[in-house]
């Protein structure tokens, strides 16, 4: 781990404004990724500013009946929240279908929406990757990539998104909230919030340098069955190799988004259109350009499969 | 004390103290937090400085060059250590690639430098500005492609490379019933909780290293030799050990480092391995390929069986002994087993938990559930028609004991086997298909020499001191148990020091030999100890009898802590074996239950109860023989449905180096788990009639995980680990 | 460095330390409180885990900077082995443990989690988000799996915390 000085935030836009002073500096706030990263070198910042002590904890209702979900509401407290509960179901679940009690208690909702990839070739800091050294290429396309991505994927990465709760969300329709720099605050549909790796996938986010998440709103109660299937070989405590998230409407109609499978978050409306005809019609859309590796191809039908489960556990 | 003749009725016998479950008495420091492992020796020695070893970038090849200069003058650094700068070293006996590479690479992640600093942040960021030119070479680490060019290797612990009785091939040809498969188990992880550790500090040529060992002769003694010093300049201290499962049998890389280090830092030097590092700089199970072949009549007796396994290894390194067992497993008239050694760059393989039995009983006990459906028998009646009370390769040595029909039995009842429908994938309970799976447990009672010292004090304490280790075992409870028994006083009066080379050298802790040993040379030592306070105290020694703290002779009775007087009584001896283990075969047996349910939407295995029935010696305490076994039981499902080294041929390492790549089984993965001992004592065995029980836990539990998932699904995975992609397309289509 | 100042067990500690000190390092290394265990030092094993105003944390992925003020509790503020706290003693009872080095971490862990059930706060096995929580063996299982035990204790450590917890596990 590199030196670095810290400072701890007094405001959001005193926040931004120390965020974007430099390109090695970085927020800190449940740090359970960053530090993890940073004791490996793959984050090297030189200036941490902790964002802990900002007032962004608070869990509020929307006047369009929604909820305004800080940026630093633990996911334990996210998932216990009486009305997450009772009203977006499939987000209680998918945080609660995520790491452990401990790290819940400590990561927060916009550290987890910008959790990086698990790859192990991410990991390891003496074999190639374009996330972690551009230019130096993919280890992981050819290697070992049971974990990795099975569609919108590039010849420069092959990587996943690991969160389970950002696929709830953008199952949800969920909207990022940020501050920049210079004061600005800006509204982004979490589907526009995480990137494809394309020929950059060190570039995550469309986020702007400096720019600080504030919170997360989510739209006014949808009802509907809510699940979150996270499917995985061990029985917690780890990462899905396939998770489906679905809000399901009494008529058929409703939302899916897909898990361990993309570089995001994995919805395409279309497929949504799908739902009343069966999983099999929502995943042909889903993966319509799927180009799996010999490890992971097992996700496609996993994926239906587990969809089928859901719709079914869904209609009663 | 040479043990060469069946025991008698001795001390032991009484089971006052001994045979009961009591709680361990490490415990209470344990679940506090208050016992010391090796890292955390503030106490020791002061100004210790912080080690970060750094691991080579590549498989094979050569450094060409290290740029030391920006990691020197990084703050904090106090000395750097290469295979340059560190002195001519040796290799330890028990080590094949050496522990400090350069410029040769034997294997990824092999150790090329420590960085020393004054804290542990300036020692890790300065690792990261050493420079190392690779020269990268061309490495095997394919297993598959390496087979074919596989040698016999040389015999060794394991027995012989083949061995052959009767005619396999013509016999398997005529059998009626035929069963010819080929298994892979893949390369596994110790994944002990605590990291390799050391603290190093000289005085003078004088070196102490505070460790996390299971053997302290071995590890203290190749140390000197790598060191190239004489062994009596080292002391090596390991009294708590987080968890060793054979990854700390040997001297590894952060001993030395530490060592090293010290020299060239002048100051006390403390070191880790870290996480991501320990899975390919370290030792492991190292994977196979089986190949096995039964011929049976059609009532089920085995006529012929032949096991043959190839695994690979670095230069110097052994072969997985996976068909041992199958030597004496099941009755056969005509056997042939044969294990061939690859040559391959990976990491050095070596012990793992029951090595050889564990990979090989993953394979040979699907084998005969295959075999058993192919004959439309009961598998658990099939084992019980094959039993054999004789070495079938060598038939005038009888087991010495040998109850695995009783366990078979016993556990079928006990399990509700007979609810077991043979038709696979017929049970369904919700959304999960549901099997019950049965395998047998085998593994080898060894025998070896293990010394203590007893002192009696004058407040009647006995101290018992040996340089056997508790790696979670319960050594320090039994040790006690053993010496109070003998001794006549109660547990409290017993003190137990372990893990000290300056202490009477015992077996050490490794291939379940450890608690018989370990007892039975604490035993030896007290039998003397006995003889001694009698002789003081002018009693004939045969008829002393030591009982609630005296020691009597007819109408004479004295308090111990009287006996021992102002300066103690100190007695030190060591059990040696004679011929028995020759004469006798000496084994331990079990039977594993599994009932497993298996998503029918997504393949997912889950274990929902597990049984385990063993006979294995006198069991000298209940409590904690039988975590030993529910924590191999949880060892064994974890090596059938997630431990997976996964290499990487390319690069040749094994990618998924940490506890979050290399997945072990986590508390939601485990039901309770049940557990009988059979009643058995084995006068064979040692005075202590008992035997091995850690490693006969984890032997066969993968398999009966295995033959669960194919009752409850009809698949027949042969690839272990079971995953579910490997289930998934054979799967009944989801309604 | 950086200054910093919280309690632990009950004792106010102002340090003094290099920024990247993780607060487990700074517990074991810097107030020689070693009960508290480096496994794997990236939040894979749980061993470090202690309590945090209430809360229990991997003590490995935070910075002890950033605890200015906390209230930190861990296995050695717990109880001592001639006063165990009840779970500390059940662990023993139930030999919920072997080689002994998860065995801090599990501990703090479980005394979290009897709290949080209390507290109601549901998990992945929890069949009905909205109905009251029972501390089933299914919900302890789930809840318990960030802190592994490679030694597998497992079956031995679920019958301590149920035991504790007042119900059969």
């Amino acid at each position: 781990m590199k030196s670095f000085s810290y400072e701890r935030a007094t405001s959001p836009a005193a926040a931004a404004a120390a965020g974007a002073r430099d390109a090695n500096t970085r927020f800190i706030a449940g740090g359970t990724n960053l530090l993890d990263l940073m004791k490996l070198e793959i984050e090297t910042p030189t200036h941490l500013v902790d964002v802990n002590g900002l007032a962004l904890d608070r869990i509020e209702e929307t006047p369009e009946g929604g909820l305004r979900i800080g940026a630093l509401v633990r996911n334990t407290d996210l998932a216990a929240d009486a009305r997450v509960r009772r009203d977006y179901g499939v987000l209680s679940r998918a945080l609660l279908a995520g790491a452990s009690g401990q790290l819940r208690n400590k990561a927060t909702t916009a550290g987890n929406i910008l959790q990086r990839t698990r790859c192990p070739y991410f990991y390891d800091t003496n074999l190639p990757c374009n996330k972690r050294k551009p230019g130096s290429g993919c280890a992981a396309i050819g290697g070992f990539s049971r974990q990795h991505a099975v569609i919108g994927a590039s010849e420069a990465c092959i990587a996943t998104h690991p969160s389970d709760m950002a696929v709830a969300m953008r199952a949800l329709d969920a909207t990022v909230e940020t501050v920049r720099p210079d004061g600005a605050t800006r509204s982004i549909p979490i589907a526009e919030l995480h990137r494809l790796p394309g020929d950059s996938p060190e570039i995550e986010t469309t986020l702007a340098s400096g720019e600080l998440i504030t919170a997360v709103t989510l739209p006014k109660p949808v009802g509907g069955t809510q699940a979150y299937r996270k499917v995985r070989d061990r029985a917690s405590y780890a990462f899905a190799l396939v998770s489906v998230a679905a809000i399901v409407q009494r008529d058929g109609t409703g939302s899916v988004a897909l898990g361990g499978v993309a570089h995001k978050p994995w919805r395409v409306e279309a497929a949504d259109a799908e739902l009343p005809r069966g999983a099999k019609a929502v995943t042909a859309r889903l993966f319509a350009d799927a180009k799996p590796t010999k490890d992971n191809a097992f996700k496609l039908p996993l994926a239906e499969r587990t969809l089928a489960a859901v719709l079914r556990e869904a209609r009663g | 004390m040479r043990f060469e003749h069946p025991a008698t009725f001795n001390p032991i016998d009484q089971l006052k103290v001994v045979g009961h479950p009591t709680s361990r008495i490490d415990g209470p420091k344990k679940t506090t937090g208050t016992a010391p492992y090796a890292y955390e020796r503030h106490d020791v020695v002061a100004n210790q400085a912080y080690g970060y070893v750094i691991g080579s970038a590549i498989g094979k090849g050569r450094i060409k060059a290290i740029d030391l200069a920006a990691a020197s003058d990084a703050p904090g650094v106090l000395a750097i250590v290469t295979a340059e700068n560190a002195g001519k070293l040796d290799k330890g006996e028990r080590n094949a690639a050496p522990l400090l590479g350069g410029p040769e690479i034997a294997h990824y992640h092999q150790a090329v430098a420590v960085v020393v600093a004054e804290t542990f942040e300036q020692a890790r960021a300065a690792a990261q500005l050493v420079r190392i030119d690779y020269a990268k070479g061309e490495g095997k680490f394919d297993l598959a492609a390496a087979a074919d060019g596989a040698i016999t290797p040389k015999p060794s612990f394991g027995g012989p490379a083949d061995t052959a009785v009767g005619e396999f091939g013509s016999a398997f040809a005529a059998a009626p019933v035929q069963l010819d498969a080929r298994y892979t188990t893949p390369d596994q992880g110790h994944a002990m909780m605590e990291p390799h550790a050391s603290i190093a500090a000289w005085d003078g040529d004088k070196l102490t290293v505070w460790t996390s060992n299971q053997m302290i002769a071995w590890g203290a003694g190749d140390l000197a030799k790598t060191l190239r010093i004489p062994k009596d300049k080292v002391r090596m201290v390991s009294p708590y050990i987080g968890g060793g499962f054979g990854g700390k049998l040997f001297l590894r890389a952060d001993v030395l480092l530490a060592a090293l280090g010290a020299r060239a830092a002048k100051r006390p030097v403390k070191i880790a391995l870290q996480r991501p590092l320990m899975f390919n700089n370290t030792t492991h199970r190292p994977a196979t390929i089986q190949r096995i072949r039964i011929g049976a009549e059609r009532d089920g007796k085995i006529t012929a069986i032949g096991h043959e396994s190839w695994s690979g290894n670095v230069k110097d390194g052994e072969a997985e002994t996976a068909v041992s067992q199958t030597r004496l497993l099941y009755a056969g008239a005509n056997r042939m087993t044969a294990m061939r050694l690859a040559a391959l760059d990976l990491p050095e393989g070596n012990a793992m938990r029951a090595p050889g039995e564990a990979s090989g009983m993953m394979a040979l006990e699907i084998a005969i559930d295959e075999l058993a459906e192919k004959l439309g028998m009961d598998p658990v009646a099939l084992r019980i028609v094959n039993d054999t009370q004789v070495d079938p390769e060598h038939p005038e040595r009888r087991f010495s004991q040998r109850q695995l029909v009783r366990c078979l039995s016993d556990g079928a009842a006990r399990f509700g086997w007979s609810r077991r429908n043979a038709e696979p994938g017929k049970l369904r309970d919700g959304r999960f298909l549901v099997g019950m799976g049965v395998a047998a447990a085998f593994r080898n009672n060894l025998l070896t020499k293990s010394a203590a010292r007893v002192r009696l004090d004058q407040q009647g304490t006995v101290t018992v001191e040996t340089d056997m280790t508790d790696i979670g075992t319960g050594s320090y409870t039994i040790i006690a148990q053993t010496a109070a028994e003998m001794m006549g006083v109660p547990l409290e009066k017993v003190a137990v020091h372990l893990g000290d080379s300056d202490f009477p050298v015992s077996c050490g802790s490794g291939g379940q030999w450890g608690g018989n040993n370990s007892t039975a040379g604490v035993y030896a030592a007290c039998i003397k100890l006995r003889e001694a306070i009698a002789q003081k105290l002018g009693f004939n020694s045969a008829e002393a009898e030591f009982t609630d703290g005296l020691v009597r002779a007819g109408n004479r009775s004295v308090p111990l802590a009287q006996a021992a007087g102002r300066d103690g009584i100190v007695a030190e001896d060591a059990i040696e074996y004679g011929d028995l283990a020759k004469t006798y075969q000496q084994s331990t047996f079990g039977a594993h239950f599994v009932e497993v349910g298996v998503d029918a939407d997504t393949a997912e295995i889950r274990v929902r109860r597990m049984l385990a029935v063993c006979a294995a010696g006198r069991i000298l305490n209940p409590k904690a023989a039988r975590s030993q076994v529910i924590g191999a039981m949880t060892m064994g499902v974890g090596a059938a449905l997630m431990e997976d080294l996964v290499v990487d041929k390319r690069h040749g390492l094994f990618i998924n180096h940490d506890l979050a790549g290399y997945e072990v089984p986590v508390h939601a993965d485990i039901p309770h788990q049940e557990m009988i001992f059979l009643d058995e004592t084995d006068p064979m065995s040692s005075p202590m009639k008992a035997k091995g029980v850690a490693e006969l836990g984890i032997c066969g539990v993968a398999a009966a995980v295995a033959n669960a998932v194919y009752n409850a699904t009809g698949i027949r995975v042969r690839d272990y680990p079971i995953t579910l992609d490997k289930l998934l397309d054979k799967m009944p289509e989801v309604g | 460095m950086a200054k910093v100042s919280f309690d632990v067990n009950g004792e106010t500690h102002q340090l003094e330390l290099d920024t990247r000190t993780t607060l487990l390092d700074a517990l074991r290394e810097h107030l020689h409180l070693t009960g508290t265990k480096k496994g794997s030092d990236h939040g894979q094993c749980g061993a470090c885990t202690v309590i945090v105003d209430g809360r229990r944390i991997n003590s490995c992925l935070t910075l002890a900077v950033m605890h200015e003020g906390d209230e930190i509790t861990t296995i050695e503020g717990l109880g001592t082995p001639d006063g165990m706290h009840p779970m500390q003693a059940a662990f023993v009872k139930h030999d919920g443990y072997q080689c002994g080095y998860c065995t801090p971490g599990q501990i703090c862990s479980a005394v979290a989690v009897v709290d949080e059930v209390r507290a109601g706060i549901p998990s992945h096995v929890t069949a009905d988000l909205t109905a009251p929580l029972r501390l089933t063996n299914a919900e302890l299982r789930e809840r318990m799996s960030g802190n592994i035990c490679r030694c597998g204790a497992y079956s031995n450590i679920a019958d301590a915390i149920g035991e504790v917890a007042g119900r059969s596990a």
